[in-house]
């Protein structure tokens, strides 16, 4: 990866440079990819009618995101009201603060993690680490990828990137373990470190896939029963989780669990679905004393406002808009620079840490739609990418683009001028090599990588009318005959 | 720590700020005029089921070959107790945990003498539990349209004891075998009303994982093996 002092713009077009054309890289995602799109094929055509469920999702969810404040202080009042503990942070910094502090009052000393998007999102790893306490991913991908000290690649498939070779290497180098090319191995040797994790941490950090209203519930989705083990033995749970996951009733989930593990991973259901209200309750065997929830809000609320792109937070996280994204299976998940990658992180980082420095993600996608398609809640992901460069562009015009754009409008409206104009595209096509790929060529940024088409003497219309005049001759000729 | 509660009546603020301006509903779906979603609908849309028993135990049956979880159809409980004792010796198991309940306290006895039992309830020591062989409970319900066994920390032993020993078996009678999630929540619902158990977990199959390659390996933290004793 590149600097972290590079712009993002600059980042994303030097990785996007390199790993477009790292033919090993492309190979593993395309691998884990198409063993992905089987499992989602098989598992989405059970479905009696999955339009007519995505629909009914996206109803739900948008019914809550549209009444946030009524379902998060519901919520609030009945997690509260089972011991539970609710803390609101505005921003990175004070949900960091709140867990550090909640730490340190405590006497905690080493920290388990289930996988939390929202953790990467606001660094908390690093702040922890640096306060003195232990932190160990316990979820085999985010596992893998803090050893190799590495951000996730996918949001969902952490380390989908990684060829089990390259795996046994770093279990090599940093847990000393024999060399193996079993996949079943290597999740062994996780599981025997990670075993002691759960054990001796005092805090369990994890975040949540739904915040249920009604019965004042989160909700776990995974696989492993990593969330369960680090929500179930530690003394203190803290979980944290954006504003936006709330759903209205438990039996909303009914329908959102399906659908998030068919359109996530390919399965019926996840193996782990799991609703914690409260801590430990009394009479109950064990289970955490305390149970934070942090509420996240880090400029979600922007997006919120912007009623036009607002259902860009009923996502659920699944993961099936880079599965599905061209330019995903090209690119890479690192070369976003983003905690929320693929077409969704496009969308949502420019409202969530700039548009300007992140505009240049949006046109990052051959709007082909496919992310749009195959979204379990039917968010509109690539008109999405066109309202943020037009947002963009409106907040911050390119004199020179729209100059441009509008002599073509000017052009393209005036026939006459327009065919007077082609004539010199011929000559246009003798000139443009002398200055091919130079400062001067103002097509460069296309003619770095391909060729550029030359005008043919003869424009489409010319040919056009020749052809029927010709065609005219030809049946006059026959004096009409068939 | 700074505030009691952070900044909830900023954040709550802004929420109600850009909530002024509605957002159009792109996907209208049925909704009851109450706004609340019409969960019976989901079951004409997610997989079909069939309303008999016989096909919600062959659908329970099927998937769960899928996940490979082990399903064992048992006469009695003296049978289920011999099918635990045939895994206990296949495994050379020292030591199973279980909790109280009304079907454990009555298979507890006829379980290998050889075999050592420690109960969960009202607190166990953790590296204890780590250390057994495999874990027994009890269960709230099956669910026939995704091959799962619910379990809550109220019934099964607590949060950990169906996940932290390397084999969970689970002991079920086939009356406790329902369509679906939403006939699951109902029922959970019904028995529990306002005062729900702090966890409700949908086990689907044994602990797995897809990280390395996207290959299916069993027992990444959870149990390897799940095996589901079903008692008329």
């Amino acid at each position: 990866m590149s600097t972290l002092a590079e712009a993002p713009r600059d980042q994303f077009q030097t990785d996007a440079n390199r790993t477009a054309t790292d033919d090993v890289r492309r190979l593993a995602v395309r691998r884990a990819l198409s063993n992905y799109q089987t499992a989602r094929n098989r598992t989405g055509a059970t479905f009696t009618d999955w339009k007519s469920a995505r629909s009914a999702a996206a109803t739900i969810k948008h019914e809550a995101v549209n009444h946030l404040d009524k379902y998060l202080e519901e919520f609030e009042r009945k997690f509260t009201a089972r011991g539970g503990k609710v803390f609101w942070a505005s921003n990175s910094e004070q949900a960091r603060n709140y867990i550090l502090e909640l730490a340190a009052a405590r006497g905690v000393r080493s920290i388990v993690k289930s996988k939390a998007m929202t953790g990467e999102e606001i660094h908390l790893n690093p702040a922890l680490l640096a306060a003195g306490y232990g932190v160990v991913e316990s979820d085999l991908g985010e596992y893998i990828q803090q050893l190799k000290g590495e951000a996730p690649y996918h949001f969902v498939f952490p380390c989908m990137h990684l060829r089990r070779d390259e795996i046994s290497d770093l279990f090599e180098k940093e847990l000393g373990t024999a060399k193996t090319d079993n996949p079943e191995e290597l999740t062994m040797i996780a599981r025997r470190v990670l075993r002691r994790a759960y054990i001796d941490a005092d805090m369990g950090i994890s975040g949540g896939n739904f915040i249920v209203a009604d019965t004042g519930m989160i909700s776990i989705t995974e696989n492993e029963g990593n969330a369960r083990l680090t929500v179930g033995i530690p003394k203190i749970h803290v979980a944290l989780i954006g504003i936006e996951k709330v759903v209205p009733c438990l039996g909303d989930l009914a329908l959102l669990l399906p659908m998030l593990a068919t359109a996530g991973t390919g399965q019926h259901l996840t193996g782990y679905n799991s609703m914690y209200g409260g801590p430990r309750q009394p009479g109950e065997t064990d289970g955490p004393e305390e149970f934070h929830v942090v509420l996240l809000d880090n400029h979600r609320t922007r997006l919120l406002a912007d009623p036009e792109q607002r259902d860009a937070l009923h996502c659920i996280r699944c993961g099936a808009c880079l599965n599905v994204c061209p330019i995903f299976k090209n690119i890479g998940g690192h070369t976003y620079g983003t905690t929320y990658q693929g077409p969704i992180g496009s969308v949502i980082t420019p409202h969530f840490r700039g548009l300007q420095d992140w505009k240049h993600l949006s046109g990052a996608s051959s709007l082909c739609g496919a992310c749009t398609e195959t979204c379990p809640v039917g968010i509109d992901i690539h008109h999405h990418l066109l309202r943020n460069r037009r947002n963009a562009a409106q907040e911050k015009p390119a004199p020179g683009e729209s100059l441009v754009w509008r002599m073509f409008a000017f052009l393209m409206r005036r026939p006459a001028l327009y065919k007077f104009a082609s004539r010199f595209a011929p000559l246009g096509s003798l000139l443009h090599p002398l200055i091919e790929r130079t400062a001067l060529d103002p097509v460069r940024a296309w003619t770095n990588t391909r060729d550029f088409p030359s005008a043919p003497l003869r424009s489409f219309r010319a040919q056009f009318k020749a052809h029927q005049a010709q065609k005219a001759a030809a049946i006059s000729q026959n004096g009409g005959a068939k | 720590m700074n505030s009691q509660n952070g900044d909830r009546e900023a954040i709550l603020g802004r929420v109600r700020e850009a909530l002024r301006v509605p957002a159009p509903l792109k996907h209208p779906a049925e909704r009851s005029a109450g706004g609340e979603p019409t969960t019976a609908h989901f079951r004409e849309w997610l997989p079909p089921v069939g309303p008999s028993l016989d096909e919600k135990f062959a659908l329970f049956a099927k998937l769960s070959e899928t996940l490979r979880s082990e399903l064992i159809v048992c006469a009695d409980l003296a049978q289920a107790a011999a099918e635990i004792a045939s895994l206990s010796s296949a495994e050379s198991w020292k030591t199973i945990a279980l909790h109280r309940g009304g079907l454990l306290d009555k298979l507890a006895p006829l379980l290998p003498n050889n075999l050592a039992q420690l109960c969960v309830d009202g607190g166990y020591d953790k590296n204890a539990l780590e250390a057994c062989d495999a874990g027994i409970t009890e269960c709230e319900l099956l669910v026939a349209q995704t091959g799962s066994v619910c379990v809550t920390s109220d019934n099964s032993g607590g949060r950990v004891l169906s996940v932290l020993p390397p084999h969970h078996i689970v002991i079920a009678r086939q009356s406790q075998l329902v369509t679906d999630l939403t006939e699951a929540y109902e029922s959970l619902a019904a028995k529990y009303r306002a005062h729900y158990p702090s966890m409700i977990s949908f086990i689907t199959g044994p602990s797995r994982t897809g990280d390395i390659e996207r290959i299916l390996v069993l027992g990444a933290h959870g149990p390897k093996r799940l095996t589901i004793l079903l008692l008329p």
